[in-house]
């Protein structure tokens, strides 16, 4: 019978090709990638056997920059030109690195940091992308990527899920720049929760507590029958590891410059830390991370320091101390933890398991905070520093297609933060309340107030706050070709679409007369296209590429998927089409394959969107058999084990 | 079949009616989300991507409103011509008002003695009363088909609810 031969939509077009996909965790302080090989995840290490790359890049004035350990060497004696945590710069502006503390000069720009490096300007973006295509690299030599057709098919990235859009948009584009395939953007914590879950197949409610070096997540899932739900989430996405490391070297400072008198308040330390030659700070804060490291297995340690100027910093630090210095950053997390249970309406006893995630959850006071407020000892099977990337690369080896029997599931996360827009008096208006799940889509109507209105202005914003100046400004929408209208007589209904990489995008109609308003949007944080474009034409140029064969060849690798798409949609569901629209597809199928054995990479993406267009109606017919069928149980028989 | 021309009972293949059984819509959800979530298409072609995209979405606005009461019930009656109309129909019978500020009083007078027991006292009684409402809205749109009557109901509701999370 027809509805059983519908073919299984996530199935590679050939099931004994094998397409490679992998996991990757862009993390604050090292990165990693994994692949599922043999049907195991596991970390792809580098040609050292190490599994974590740094997260650090180091430029040079005429030199390709230097990524990872290498890079790392040159923190303390080249710290303008060594780019460390950049991932807490993805998506911001100059006033929110203000307060960082951060050795590098910033072009004075509006909009995310640049930085002033030897090899020019850096957007944290392009930072990323060096980092992304070593890692690329790794994964290729490591699965022989290049024996098999296509190569690297895409790559699961994980982001913190309270990265909000800019910082997400901004990890896309690092991707695209360092030519991967983005399959999704997934959470941290899912991430996790996806690696510990499948283990220990277990249903419940889940916490995932996930302290990295420069951000804090926590999420609450709810496993059903095969369904990953996240059903709340919190954090803070400018607290981490290294927050507690500068809270030590804070301390450290002090104690060396009052000689172990009583020492002065925070405010001062830091002042006394921006004051430091920037070598000096660097030295000062790895310093402090060592003995944090040091401090999860020894009650005491010693640290000694000789500072540029002759001051030395010669002081014992004990377990206790560190504790105490670190107390309010520990409780600023457990806030997190406790709203996040309040918006999901569950009490701590309600959690069956917590799953500790990233470096910094090794510090004892995290595990024992963490135990005490859930009343029950953290999970920490799976190393904590992996875990993400685990997890990663076991969706992004489902997402890709390489699903063996009876492994099945579906990961539903949300939204971090509430979606709004800046409504008269500068108040905000939310569209899109937190912790909805994603994808989704939400309309909202305008009218014009002055006669004959062409253009119209949207600013969008994110955040919980009421007043438009304490939330985070995403966008400004200008909308443009309204039909001149009385006052308030045009109906401009904008849409606002999240989608399930939890990026905003919004379109406009004028619903009286039908016409598109062109939306142009000006990101307050983010890059604009001719950014992204001269970034890639310059990252071409640098690595001796050409950009016109990589687009020709992205363009006909397209192609190639629609078609297949095309044709194994029409082998399996035909008799959802009459005879002119059977006959048209396979005749737009024929052109598009022609063009694309063609060299101009923009008539081939024309052609591909022809044939999208054209196939619209036939893959919403598609889609309405597959809910009926998925309705009647009769392909769902995994999840509903 | 557009996504947004089902009903959101149809699009789950649940009657048209006030009356759920919530294990039920949780399971077609998850059926329907398997199908349809974009993360089944990750490899398909840009059409197949977005329409995947547009219906996920509306499973997830269908089941936004079906799992909550108050929604689900201001859904139906739309659907039956008795649009809510929140914010322009503040006309609510008298009784009800004498109620509503009977409440206020007997909660200032609980705060203001800081009388714990009091504010409890209070609290069970509204939420007794949205109790009664939900009943009484599930028999105006399953049993007497008076969808002005369930359109009121609603508007009482949202006031219960607004004060229910003030206590």
């Amino acid at each position: 019978m027809a509805l059983l031969q519908i073919s299984e939509p996530g199935m590679a077009p050939e099931p004994h090709q094998r397409t490679l996909a992998v996991g990757i965790d862009l993390g604050t302080t090292n990165s990693l990638v994994a692949a599922v090989r043999s049907g195991t995840p596991e970390v792809i290490l580098d040609e050292a056997g190490r599994p974590l790359l740094p997260s650090v890049v180091r430029y040079f004035p005429n030199a390709a920059p230097l990524v990872g350990n290498d890079a790392l060497h040159s923190a303390s004696s080249d710290p303008v030109n060594t780019i460390v945590s950049v991932k807490r710069l993805m998506g911001r502006g100059r006033a929110d690195v203000a307060s960082m503390h951060l050795p590098y000069r910033f072009a004075d720009a509006p909009g995310m940091v640049r930085l002033e490096t030897a090899a020019g300007q850096k957007s944290p973006v392009e930072v990323s992308a060096e980092i992304l295509r070593v890692l690329r690299r790794r994964a290729e030599a490591a699965l022989g990527a290049d024996e098999v057709d296509g190569g690297l098919a895409g790559a699961v990235i994980t982001v913190p899920a309270y990265f909000d859009d800019a910082q997400r948009q901004a990890t896309k584009d690092a991707a695209a720049l360092a030519g991967l395939n983005v399959l999704r953007l997934i959470n941290e914590p899912t991430a996790a929760a996806l690696a510990y879950g499948l283990d220990n197949a277990s249903e419940g409610i889940y916490a995932v507590y996930d302290l990295g070096g420069g951000t804090f997540d926590v999420s609450i899932l709810r496993m059903t029958k095969g369904v990953f739900e996240v059903i709340a989430t919190g954090g803070d996405s400018a607290l981490g590891g290294d927050d507690f490391d500068r809270a030590l070297a804070g301390w450290l400072l002090a104690q060396a410059a009052d000689g172990g008198e009583r020492g002065p308040g925070r405010r001062d330390a830091d002042q006394w830390m921006s004051a430091l030659p920037p070598g000096d700070r660097r030295a000062l804060q790895t310093a402090a991370r060592q003995a944090k490291e040091a401090l999860s297995d020894a009650p005491r340690v010693q640290v000694d320091l000789a500072l540029s100027d002759g001051r030395g910093v010669s002081q014992s630090v004990s377990r206790e101390d560190f504790e105490r210095l670190t107390q309010a950053l520990l409780e600023r997390t457990l806030n997190a933890v406790r709203n996040a249970l309040r918006d999901a309406r569950l009490a701590p006893a309600d959690v069956q398991g917590v799953v500790m995630v990233g470096g910094s959850t090794r510090m004892p006071q995290v595990q024992r905070a963490v135990g005490g407020l859930f009343g029950r000892p953290p999970l920490n099977n799976l190393d904590p520093d992996e875990v993400v990337a685990l997890g990663a690369a076991i969706q992004a080896n489902l997402l890709a297609g390489n699903r063996a029997a009876g492994d099945d599931w579906l990961l539903l996360d949300v939204i971090p933060l509430s979606l709004g827009l800046e409504t008269m008096g500068g108040l905000v208006e939310k569209v899109v309340p937190r912790n909805s799940t994603i994808p989704i889509v939400r309309a909202q109507e305008f009218t014009t107030f002055k006669e004959g209105q062409t253009a119209m202005a949207i600013h969008v914003v994110q955040g919980e706050r009421e007043l438009v100046s304490d939330c985070r400004s995403l966008a400004r929408f200008e909308l443009r070709g309204i039909p001149p209208m009385a006052a308030g007589a045009a109906r401009i209904r904008v849409v606002f679409q999240v989608d399930a990489d939890g990026l905003l995008s919004v379109t406009a109609r004028e619903q009286s007369t039908g016409v598109e308003a062109t939306v142009a949007v000006k990101p307050s944080y983010g890059l604009s296209d001719d950014d992204i474009a001269r970034m890639l034409r310059e990252s071409f140029d640098a690595a001796g590429e050409d950009m016109q064969l990589r687009a020709l060849r992205e363009q006909q690798v397209e192609a190639d998927r629609m078609i297949v798409a095309t044709r194994n949609a029409v082998a399996a569901d035909g008799d959802l089409l009459d005879e002119d629209e059977r006959a048209r597809i396979e005749e737009q199928v024929l052109c598009l394959y022609k063009l694309s054995r063609g060299d101009d990479h923009s008539t081939i993406k024309a052609g591909v969107e022809a044939l999208a267009r054209m196939t619209e109606p036939f893959a919403a017919r598609r889609m309405d058999r597959a809910i009926a069928a998925a309705l009647s149980g009769r392909r769902l028989d995994q999840l509903d084990r | 079949m557009d996504a947004h021309s089902k009903s959101h009972f149809a699009l789950f293949g649940l009657p048209e009616r006030f009356a759920l059984d919530p294990d039920a819509l949780e399971a077609a959800y998850r059926r329907v989300q398997a199908a349809v979530h974009p993360d089944r298409f990750a490899t398909a072609g840009d059409t197949e991507r977005r329409i995947a995209m547009q219906w996920a979405a509306q499973a997830n606005e269908a089941h936004s409103v079906l799992r909550d009461p108050a929604r689900r019930a201001a859904y139906l009656a739309e659907r039956r011509g008795a649009a809510i109309q929140a914010e322009s129909n503040t006309a609510m019978p008298a009784d009800f008002l004498a109620l509503q500020m009977q409440w206020h009083e007997a909660l200032d007078d609980a705060r203001d003695a800081g009388d714990p027991a009091a504010v409890a006292a209070l609290r069970a009684q509204v939420a007794a009363e949205r109790d009664a409402t939900l009943e009484r809205i599930a028999r105006a749109l399953d049993v007497e088909g008076d969808a002005p009557a369930a359109a009121q109901g609603v508007r009482k509701l949202m006031f219960v609810e607004r004060l229910l999370a003030d206590l």
